[in-house]
């Protein structure tokens, strides 16, 4: 046996020691999970009401998350890059909504025409998301189309910071309020449980947009086009299809998710500021990650599933063992989600290992 | 003049000098087979002309139009198709949606539906599973799908890249019967070829490459008489 034999005999051995460890510390964590669970439901003081109204805003909350999602996931298929800056395309779509509704409200039409100003609200989101995107694209990624998968990551990276900061320049770094709007104050009845309107609104939104997204994707042309380039981009060009030009489209139709997914969150929580992209990006690419990266469907489901367990599981599992304030970590939850996937399934639910070999 | 031409056309990748001055010509209507053993350039040489690397020195004209002032992109719609090395299906969309692609610069709608049913009619195993994803294809007909849609551009010279790579030999015998069927129906075909003794019984002229040097240039026949190109090429002591 040669030195390199050894060396290589010591490393596989090293390398299923710390796989056992981990898969270990997984177990542990799902058990801890489990005890929660079990004696948050033997004490809850919760009726079944209360644990639907959590499953309806966390797929409110999911939704937003999806919407965000597919952005990451959409970039990666064709690119198989981390556009980390996507959390401040999302911020820039919230600011873009907010002085549109500012605007809209002076004049009177936020509460006079609330549909025709949602609308527009959307509509400005998306452009202003799409324009930051292609912007983005242009400037940091395109030059580097060629380089090693590392370099456009950093720069991704600091695309996020100098868009942050731009915002923060041009917007103030303290809080925005967004205007609410009579329309969404209260809350519908649906199946006799009560749901804010702005989180019904949300819910509906976001899937119309999602359904939208799969259609475009799988019937047009366009989608068609994305889906070669994602697959082969030598070959998508032998097609006569301008690579570049689909990339960019991709950018578009992931932002405009994202701008949509900008103003149905002002719309929940009412706040636009300079720094609103980080956690939510943060978590979409989670979700992203969750679903199988490059994966659109995965990116929806992953949005839900850490949306719903983000709103159930503080009550479900965190209560039960007896932490006080539960609802503070949710953050804790969406990422021990996180490395629990990484752990047992590390393409996330929908992915296929495909994608290590064309990266 | 030449449909397609090529005058001292040099390549690198990288530092690697891969193409040393290669010119050749493809006429209207013929069959041109380009041989020779692995890395002697051949694969390269179709990427040169679509410009999917572009040449560092040298000219290539279609018509007597330089190519090389157009992106890949652009080299479909002046009516050059290429079946890449491997196939090169999408193999998660279906092979409706492949063919499709293959029309993808075209916007006559009952254009494309008569050279879909041309495909089908040439290939109807790709009828049978127009709906099926071409990655669960079989080899044989991944490289129909790869050529059904190179066809649907309608284009005015081939490109093909080792139609026969990894193919049962009857499945090769069948395949290169279509290549002629496709030529004889109007379309020029340059084909690349490990297989020689397959491609010069089917080609109208050869050229032999060697380390990025074309080293004979002859009629299918005089090639396939050559006693270079026997000992080889065809394997024939």
């Amino acid at each position: 046996m040669n030195q390199w034999q050894r060396r290589l005999e010591y490393w596989r051995r090293r390398y299923d020691i710390t796989d056992v460890v981990v898969w270990l510390f997984g177990l542990a964590i799902l058990a801890v999970a489990v005890y929660g669970t079990v004696r948050s439901l033997q004490t809850t003081t919760y009726d079944s009401k209360r644990w639907a109204q959590f499953v309806v805003y966390g797929i409110s909350q999911g939704g937003v998350y999806a919407l965000i999602a597919l952005g990451y996931t959409l970039v990666y298929g064709i690119l198989f890059m981390i556009n980390f800056a996507h959390g401040e395309i999302f911020m820039f779509g919230a600011f873009g909504a907010l002085f549109t509704a500012l605007a809209l409200d002076k004049a009177g039409y936020w509460n006079g025409h609330p549909v025709l100003s949602l609308i527009i609200v959307l509509l400005v989101a998306m452009t202003t998301s799409s324009v930051i995107a292609v912007l983005v694209e242009r400037v940091a990624y395109r030059p580097l189309r060629k380089a090693p998968r590392l370099v456009p990551l950093i720069t991704a990276i600091g695309a996020s910071f100098t868009l942050q900061y731009t915002a923060r320049s041009f917007f103030g770094s303290g809080l925005r309020a967004f205007p609410e709007m009579d329309m969404l104050k209260g809350s519908v009845s649906v199946f006799g449980l009560d749901i804010g309107k702005s989180h019904a609104l949300t819910i509906v939104v976001s899937l119309l947009m999602m359904a939208g997204l799969y259609w475009y994707v799988q019937k047009t042309k366009t989608g068609k086009a994305m889906r070669a380039v994602a697959e082969n981009k030598d070959v998508a060009a032998l097609m006569g299809i301008d690579v570049d030009q689909i990339i960019v489209r991709t950018f578009i139709l992931g932002a405009s998710m994202a701008g949509v997914a900008g103003v149905l969150y002002s719309l929940i929580f009412f706040q636009v500021k300079f720094f609103m992209g980080f956690v939510p990006g943060i978590k979409a690419f989670t979700a992203a990650v969750l679903g199988g990266i490059g994966n659109i469907p995965g990116a929806m489901l992953g949005g839900y599933f850490l949306g719903i367990f983000e709103s159930l599981g503080p009550a479900l599992i965190l209560e039960g063992l007896g932490i006080p304030a539960p609802s503070q970590l949710k953050d804790v939850i969406a990422f021990t989600m996180l490395v629990m996937v990484l752990i047992f399934r590390p393409t996330g639910i929908l992915g296929e290992a495909v994608s290590e070999k064309r990266a | 003049m030449a449909l397609l031409e090529l005058h001292n056309v040099h390549a690198y990748y990288g530092n690697i000098h891969a193409l040393k001055g290669i010119s050749l010509t493809v006429d209207e209507g013929e069959i041109v087979t380009l041989i020779g053993a692995n890395g002697a350039g051949k694969t390269t040489t179709l990427r040169v002309i679509t410009m999917l690397l572009p040449p560092r020195e040298g000219t290539v004209t279609l018509n007597g139009e330089d190519l090389s002032q157009y992106r890949t992109h652009e080299i479909v719609l002046k009516g050059v198709s290429m079946v890449p090395e491997g196939r090169g299906v999408f193999a998660r969309l279906t092979v409706l949606e492949n063919l499709e692609l293959g029309a993808y610069t075209r916007n006559d709608p009952s254009g494309i539906a008569e050279d879909l049913e041309r495909v089908f009619t040439l290939f109807p195993r790709l009828k049978e599973r127009q709906g099926q994803a071409a990655g669960t294809l079989s080899g044989g007909e991944q490289q129909m799908l790869a050529i059904g849609r190179a066809l649907m551009s309608r284009p005015r010279i081939l490109l093909l890249d080792e139609p026969s790579m990894g193919l049962a030999p009857i499945l090769v015998e069948s395949i290169f019967d279509i290549i002629q069927e496709i030529n004889r129906q109007g379309t020029t075909i340059l084909l690349v070829e490990q297989n020689a003794l397959m491609a010069l019984q089917i080609a109208h002229r050869g050229y032999v490459l060697r380390t990025g040097e074309i080293v004979l240039a002859d009629t299918a026949e005089n090639l396939r008489n050559n006693e270079m190109v026997q000992k080889t090429y065809l394997g024939m002591e």
